[in-house]
């Protein structure tokens, strides 16, 4: 049993100083990758609910592409094809691979949460004359925002964890200092056991702040 | 033109196949206080939402305070301005405190100062009876409360006219005399209201005129004591001695 060997235990401690660069750098990819895809989810999420069939079209298509096709492949797309046209690293293609890939999920959760508020709601606001647009922003919206929050998280976890890929391309985050590691020791297993208690620790922090934020839009149960 | 508050010539209205309503003709004085009565199914509500466009018409004429507006070219969120509405089921905004519901419409619409709004809110809550529940929110309220927010939260705009949609019909039985009573203020202090309600006892003692509706059709209109006591109609008789 590794886990109960003196090597898990000295490899996880003496490597801790790579190991918190790396995850330094699975960080950086996953808020970087979800805050554009939060921006691209609101975006398809209008579109889909939009009046004007041709958005409507493109977002479904848009949607119906991410989820039919693998997330190693898009973020490939993304390496080779961008790099053709636009001189961009490694770290900028897989986090620009990672946005459009949540940002479909994340246009759907959204999506689900702008059409469950009631439309008394939408009917209170503009019966104080307020526009569509106003009513949408200060009425709907947060509403909408705290009910997605809790699959939120649960995307933000998935993208956290699917930001491994960019190993595949070159990019030293968790699971790609661990392969290296493993290659120069033989001894894979040790290593990625190292990097799962990397990503726990890392999901465990991400589930406290969703959670933090969850708390603080509860103040008006 | 025409000096009414509301007018409303020929209206129509349809869900679908479904006619709501048919040739409505139907006028409301300054201060005027209207209850609408009627079975569910007869066109009551539909009339209401149609009157601040809430429910846009299919044909015939609405003009507020003498100008016709048309959905297309004049701005709604300008006439709705004039023209408040306080639903059944309340839709007070769960997110913020029943001030904060209140200062809304006028900070974000009107431009007003969010000092000027909380001070004049304030004074509105102070008004339903309300103004040490200023920094709850909704959720904390009982029905009753809740309703009495929701029609300061319209007064805030200073409409001319209040329109109530059934404003009592979702509270529990010993809640309905608050929200009753503050409506009764509403109406003496002169402001013009069309009240769609089964409380007759309200009808009775605050309405100017009942208007008696049936499958989308105005059947008979008068003064409450004329229409309760000798309803001219057959159907305005039928519909009377099932609910009293």
């Amino acid at each position: 049993m590794y886990l109960y060997s003196a090597n898990f235990w000295t490899a996880l401690i003496d490597s801790r100083g790579i190991f918190f660069e790396a995850a330094q750098m699975t960080l950086a990819l996953t808020a970087v990758s979800i805050l554009i895809a939060i921006f691209i989810g609101l975006l398809f999420a209008f579109m889909k609910i939009s009046k004007i069939k041709p958005l409507e079209w493109l977002a479904n298509i848009y949607i119906y592409v991410v989820r039919g096709t693998p997330l190693i492949v898009q973020i490939f797309v993304f390496y080779y094809g961008l790099t053709e046209i636009w001189m961009i690293s490694g770290f900028w293609s897989v986090a620009l691979g990672l946005a459009f890939h949540n940002g479909a999920y994340i246009a759907e959760i959204f999506r689900g949460a702008i059409q469950s508020i009631g439309k008394g709601q939408t009917e209170a606001g503009r019966s104080l004359g307020m526009s569509g647009n106003l009513t949408m922003r200060r009425v709907i919206l947060p509403q909408a925002f705290r009910r997605a929050l809790p699959p939120l998280g649960n995307q933000f976890i998935i993208g956290l964890k699917d930001s491994s890929l960019a190993a595949f391309i070159g990019v030293s985050e968790i699971f790609a200092v661990a392969t290296t590691q493993g290659a120069n020791t033989f001894d894979y297993m040790t290593w990625l056991l190292v990097s799962a208690v990397w990503y726990l620790i890392l999901v465990f922090l991400l589930t406290l702040v969703v959670s933090a934020i969850e708390k603080k839009m509860a103040v008006s149960d | 033109m025409s000096d009414k508050m509301i007018e409303v010539n020929k209206l129509n209205k349809s869900f679908g196949d479904l006619h709501v309503l048919k040739d409505i003709d139907f006028q409301v004085e300054e201060s005027e206080v209207v209850v609408l009565i009627g079975a569910s199914g007869s066109g009551k509500s539909t009339m209401l939402r149609c009157l601040n466009f809430l429910e846009m018409k299919n044909s015939g004429e609405v003009y507020i305070k003498g100008k016709q507006i048309d959905p297309k070219k004049d701005n709604l969120n300008q006439v709705r301005q004039q023209v408040g509405m306080v639903f059944q089921h309340f839709n007070l905004f769960p997110h913020m405190t029943v001030l904060g519901n209140v200062i809304e419409a006028p900070t974000q619409v009107k431009g007003v100062s969010k000092a000027q709004a909380k001070k004049d809110g304030q004074e509105l809550l102070e008004k339903v009876g309300l103004g040490n529940k200023a920094n709850d929110y909704p959720s904390r309220l009982s029905g009753g409360q809740k309703q009495r927010v929701a029609i300061a939260r319209a007064l805030a705009m200073k409409p001319e006219i209040m329109l109530f949609d059934e404003p009592t019909s979702a509270l529990d039985p010993e809640l309905v005399g608050e929200v009753l009573a503050t409506m009764k203020d509403l109406a003496q202090e002169g402001m013009t209201m069309v009240v769609v309600t089964h409380e007759m006892g309200f009808a009775r003692e605050v309405a100017d005129r009942v208007v008696y509706m049936h499958d989308g059709k105005i059947v008979e209109t008068g003064a409450p004591k004329d229409l309760f006591e000798n309803p001219k109609e057959e159907r305005t008789q039928a519909f009377l001695s099932s609910i009293l």
